[in-house]
């Protein structure tokens, strides 16, 4: 469990954030600038709040208010930093060993073997930083901060330096981490898709507060994070499971409370939990269900609002089952069709616009 | 003048530079550590105060020395119960050498400190290294290069010392004759000009051996490139 309530002012800069997580990977979302780095650095003891409490799995390690301020090398909070700021005097070996020295034997909960095989650091180790690529850099980052045995792991925009491949590559060991070790991570980014496929909850920042805040499905298809994500990405989140294959076609059927989706092939099994999400722009309405249609998902939905606009874009808020979608249309298609509040009708979404990189392992 | 005397006359002057930055360097490596990192009021008058003896004759910080270090100096007067005495001794010489290469070691180190990345000493405190471990783990072993390269010139600069020296601790053949001492001397004295360019070669070599002896440690030290 993850406690922030902090306040803090920095030149012109002023960050007042509260938010709670339980969640296994918390992401905190939002353009660079509105303070993320900041958060994470005062949760680490690196930046120090002018006000307010920090509380990591019941241990109080900020409170202005008890005059309580946690040296960070007393905190056990493992940071992996963007650049993963590898020792760059050591090899790969001892910068895995720094923090493993500095934790008695007692409080380490997982072992030098362990992290080695997870994150695949055997041929590494005795290298030094400058001959590494990012990938393995970042990975060496993510192996040293768990050897410190930290009671949770903030990951500050660690695939920003890294091309697409990569990227995907340590994506998976984060998820490899959480799903092996228990321990909570608080994720950085100002990447939808990774939040997306990464993220059990959200707290969405913007110029210094927290506008949003819950569990990532909910939090990606709130309007604040439309405003956030942009126009092109912005959509909704739906938690699915695999339902079944369809060979012949090579489509996948996930099954949510809504229905089900048909997208292309996922590699997953079936029952597996998986994530995707649908761009906003991508969803049609339609009042009726229409005959001779290319589209193969059309899902029953209610509209829940209609953001008031006076361009020609609007979004239209739906609710298909209890999972919200978002529909961006035209407002002249909102008046032709007359869409108010609570009207039942039909989302329309064309199942090739369910990309692979739409679709994350939940 | 015997080989002998000019034995005598290397083994002091090296004596003499080497104690001078042992007792300089850790001094100058705090220095430097404070001048890249700390910010207090008068900082810049610590500055001016840490670069003098570059900047004032030394003939003028022997004098000083004299004045403070002498027996009936306000400090040489405290030491002198405790058996230590730098006046005209040879502890006077390394005294004036670590003080005249004070400055050079402050700024070649605070120069490499400065150039370490202070994210890495982040990253090392939260990975549960306290300030001071992390200075000897993390921001000393990145400054080597401006270590060697500070002890190399406070080493030559300590060969080199005559005014604050002959000064402080005057000429004294086996106590306080270093090689520009007896350089001076050889050249003051009619026909043995033979001996002073006989030791001013020596003392070419020996300043050539000092700067690969810091190339050497240096590059062993950082295998390949330097720190990245």
């Amino acid at each position: 469990m993850l406690e922030v309530d902090i306040a803090m002012r920095r030149g012109d800069f002023r960050l007042e954030a509260a938010f709670a997580s339980g969640a296994p990977i918390v992401a905190l979302f939002g353009r660079s600038g509105a303070g993320k780095s900041t958060l994470v650095n005062a949760i680490a003891g690196i930046a120090t709040p002018d006000r307010g409490r920090i509380v990591v799995e019941g241990r109080t390690l900020f409170d202005s208010a008890r005059a309580i301020d946690v040296a960070p090398e007393k905190r056990r909070v493992g940071y992996v930093f963007q650049d993963a700021l590898l020792f760059p005097h050591m090899t790969v070996g001892a910068n895995l060993a720094y923090g493993e020295r500095l934790t008695p034997a007692g409080e380490r909960f997982v072992s030098r073997e362990r992290v080695v095989s997870l994150l695949d650091l055997g041929r590494l180790l005795e290298r030094r930083p400058g001959s590494l690529s990012g990938g393995e850099r970042q990975r060496a980052a993510i192996g040293r901060a768990l050897l410190a045995s930290p009671r949770i792991l903030l990951m500050d925009e660690p695939l920003a330096s890294l091309d697409a491949p990569r990227k995907a590559e340590i994506l998976a060991y984060v998820e490899l981490l959480r799903d092996e070790l228990a321990l909570p991570i608080v994720y950085v980014s100002h990447a939808l898709e990774e939040v997306t496929r990464l993220a059990d909850s959200i707290v969405l920042l913007a110029d210094g507060r927290v506008v949003a805040q819950g569990p990532a499905a909910e939090v990606l298809a709130r309007p604040e994070m439309q405003a956030q994500a942009g126009r092109f990405d912005a959509g909704a989140v739906i938690e699915a499971r695999v339902a079944s294959h369809d060979e012949r076609y090579g489509l996948t059927l996930l099954a949510f409370d809504g229905g089900e989706l048909a997208v292309p092939n996922v590699d997953a099994l079936p029952g597996e939990p998986v994530r995707a999400r649908i761009r906003a722009r991508d969803v049609s309405i339609a009042l009726a269900v229409p005959r001779g249609l290319s589209i193969q998902n059309v899902l029953a939905a209610q509209v829940e609002a209609i953001s008031r606009e006076f361009g020609a874009i609007v979004d239209v808020s739906l609710r298909v089952g209890s999972t919200p979608l978002v529909a961006r249309v035209t407002r002249k298609a909102v008046d032709q069709l007359g869409l108010r509040p609570g009207m039942p009708v039909h989302a329309l979404v064309k199942a090739v616009s369910i990309d692979r990189r739409s679709v994350g392992f939940a | 003048m015997t080989g002998i005397d000019e034995l005598q006359i290397v083994a002091l002057s090296l004596k003499v530079a080497f104690w001078g930055v042992a007792w300089g360097l850790p001094l100058a490596i705090a220095t430097a550590l404070v001048l890249a990192r700390a910010r207090f009021p008068g900082k810049t008058l610590f500055d001016a105060a840490v670069h003098l003896p570059l900047v004032l004759p030394p003939v003028v910080v022997g004098f000083a020395l004299l004045a403070l270090f002498g027996r009936h100096g306000p400090i040489g007067r405290v030491l002198e119960p405790l058996g230590i005495v730098f006046a005209f001794r040879w502890t006077g010489a390394a005294l004036a050498a670590a003080i005249m290469g004070f400055p050079l070691m402050v700024r070649a180190i605070r120069l490499a400190i400065d150039a370490v990345d202070t994210r890495l000493e982040v990253a090392a405190r939260t990975l549960g290294a306290s300030r001071a471990r992390v200075f000897f783990t993390v921001t000393l072993p990145l400054a080597w290069p401006g270590l060697v390269t500070g002890a190399l010139l406070g080493f030559a600069r300590a060969l080199g010392e005559f005014g604050a020296t002959i000064t402080f601790v005057s000429n004294i053949p086996g106590e306080t004759q270093t090689l520009p001492l007896a350089i001076y001397t050889f050249t003051q004295s009619p026909g043995q000009d033979a001996q002073a360019v006989h030791l001013s070669i020596l003392s070419v070599l020996l300043s050539l051996g000092a700067l690969a002896l810091s190339e050497w440690l240096v590059r062993r030290r950082l295998p390949g490139s330097a720190h990245a």
